[in-house]
């Protein structure tokens, strides 16, 4: 072998060392959070844990129900505020905006991405928080005080700010590959709409959103789990408080990420604590991974397909 | 054939820029009224360019500018005055590639119905049927209606594009090179239909294939760097072309 030859072999087989660990670690960190859970799973089973709405860790009731419940409201939230908003941006950036504007809004949206989720917090409450307190929660309050609006927070620190907060975080991402996949779709397609009479909108309804179909899926999944997994924002504007069963927008909210960053390290001598806020973190991990692999994998085949 | 038809479509001085390119330049024709018209020239001369300027396809282009008219039916569509749809419905158009829309085989057809307004089920059943018939197609497609369009072959493809258009009822047939993705057998076929076709729609067809515009055509347009070297009968172009241009590239000179 010359010396050549053992430096390819060293560096093929250095990089694929290299590689091999941090593609792992993904998996390594699934598996350890599943071993520091597991003495919570053979205890208790498995329906008390994520249906039952007592949280008492010193009484050993590990109901994580309210903190599931939370975490679906502020996503939900977030998502029907940034869906239509973000999958209109898309369209008009990718169909009616001038190559001036969208080459100018495309690094915006993508800065967007690059703020760190601390700062969104920090807007959170200081624009976010008294709108919903001076403005919304009244509003509400006097108008419509029914379900899901009815509630006696008053702070403005509540899961319909969370997901404001989210909604705003998930712009980039659903923006960002829905644009990618609406400008994708062949501009033979649109010729051919529009030959046959179609006006633009028809054309967009009809064929590009419709052609575009699985990826903007994808996109609103991807946003999904970032909505699912952000921690530090909603942390600081949800409020985590638990009043029971979150039953208003109005009411404080305590995900699941809250809880873990809220908790984890304290209180480490009451039995079970730890493996619980683990399950915690590795049904979050869970969630976030499982959204990630549908949204790349929609758009992974939509591509092969040659869209 | 030597009595000219009534020109169904004119230009006159039509200049098209993208940019700071002149694409055509000072073009002025006519296109006979059911006839067969073929647009020949070598690639990047500006075929595609006439043919989307008839129906103003060209204008989806960024940095496009058209001077001159394009009259269809003696209207200039470049009046602001025109309802785009409307003259768009007039003509079908067939790309290169068969561009079918992401739903099945039925609703391509329909589609262009439904958009202007046509709900009515029944009607839109006898009008897929009618035209996929025409388009020769018919019969292969009949059991799956409701199947995916994109599982067709490339050829059945470009004939459901084809039914597709005549649904809309044109009065004429623009097509860009539209045999070029397909196999022999599915080029005769749409060649053998476009000359049924003619009798009762205006053909312009683009294409390099200096045999496909021999076998079909009654009309040529010989463009040249995005002019118009020469334009008459099919057989004079092709038998006693008048330019020295024209000449050289029936003979395979120039290309």
């Amino acid at each position: 072998m010359t010396a050549r030859t053992f430096k390819e072999v060293c560096a093929h087989s250095l990089m694929r060392t290299v590689a091999g660990f941090v593609i792992s670690l993904a998996f390594l960190m699934a598996f350890g959070l599943y071993l520091r859970a597991r003495p919570i799973l053979v205890t208790k089973p498995l329906e008390e844990l994520l249906f039952h709405t007592v949280w008492n860790p010193s009484q050993g009731q590990f109901g994580l129900a309210n903190f599931i419940i939370s975490t679906i409201w502020v996503t939900a939230i977030a998502l029907i505020i940034a869906v239509p908003l973000s999958v209109f941006t898309a369209i008009y950036l990718s169909e009616y905006a001038p190559a001036k504007i969208r080459n100018i809004a495309r690094p915006v949206v993508d800065l967007l991405a690059g703020i760190s989720p601390v700062v969104y917090g920090v807007w959170g409450i200081l624009a976010i928080v008294p709108i919903v307190r001076d403005y919304l929660m009244p509003f509400f309050s006097e108008h419509l005080p029914f379900f899901p609006f009815a509630s006696d927070n008053y702070t403005g620190f509540c899961t319909l700010t969370a997901g404001i907060v989210l909604a705003v975080m998930t712009f980039p991402i659903i923006i960002s590959v829905t644009e990618e996949v609406v400008s994708r779709v062949p501009f033979e397609l649109r010729e051919a709409s529009l030959a046959l009479g179609a006006t633009k909108w028809q054309t967009i309804k009809l064929t590009v959103l419709k052609k575009a179909r699985p990826g903007i899926i994808a996109a609103i999944i991807l946003g999904v789990s970032r909505a699912f997994g952000e921690t530090m924002a909603v942390l600081m504007v949800a409020g985590c408080a638990i009043q029971g069963f979150p039953r208003s927008i109005f009411d404080p909210a305590y995900p699941l990420p809250a809880l873990i960053a809220n908790t984890y390290g304290e209180m480490m001598s009451v039995p079970l604590y730890d493996a619980a806020v683990l399950l915690a973190a590795f049904i979050l991990l869970l969630v976030t991974m499982l959204c990630n692999i549908a949204g790349w994998g929609i758009l992974l085949r939509t591509e092969r397909r040659g869209m | 054939m030597n009595t000219p038809a009534r020109p169904h479509i004119m230009t006159e001085h039509l200049t098209v820029h993208y940019g700071r390119q002149r694409v055509l330049q000072d073009i002025s024709l006519a296109i006979p009224d059911r006839q067969i018209t073929a647009i020949i020239g070598p690639s990047g001369c500006g075929k595609t360019t006439l043919l989307k300027s008839f129906n103003r396809l060209i204008e989806l282009q960024e940095n496009v500018r058209v001077s001159g008219k394009v009259l269809v039916d003696g209207e200039n569509i470049f009046d602001p005055q025109i309802d785009v749809t409307r003259l768009r419905k007039k003509m079908g158009l067939l790309l290169q590639r068969p561009q079918v829309l992401p739903m099945s085989i039925f609703d391509n057809v329909a589609y262009g119905r439904r958009i202007h307004g046509c709900k009515n089920r029944r009607l839109l059943g006898e009008i897929v049927e009618k035209y996929l018939t025409m388009a020769g197609l018919w019969d292969e497609v009949r059991d799956r209606l409701h199947g995916p369009a994109s599982q067709l072959s490339i050829g059945q493809q470009q004939r459901l594009c084809l039914a597709r258009a005549l649904a809309v009822e044109p009065e004429i047939i623009l097509c860009d090179e539209p045999t070029s993705a397909l196999d022999p057998a599915s080029t005769q076929h749409i060649e053998q239909i476009f000359m049924e076709l003619k009798k009762d729609y205006t053909i312009v067809i683009v294409t390099h294939i200096l045999r496909q515009a021999r076998r079909l055509a009654d009309h040529v347009l010989f463009l040249y760097l995005g002019e118009l070297v020469e334009h008459g009968p099919a057989h004079r172009i092709f038998d006693t072309p008048q330019q020295a241009r024209t000449r050289d590239y029936i003979l395979g000179i120039i290309s």
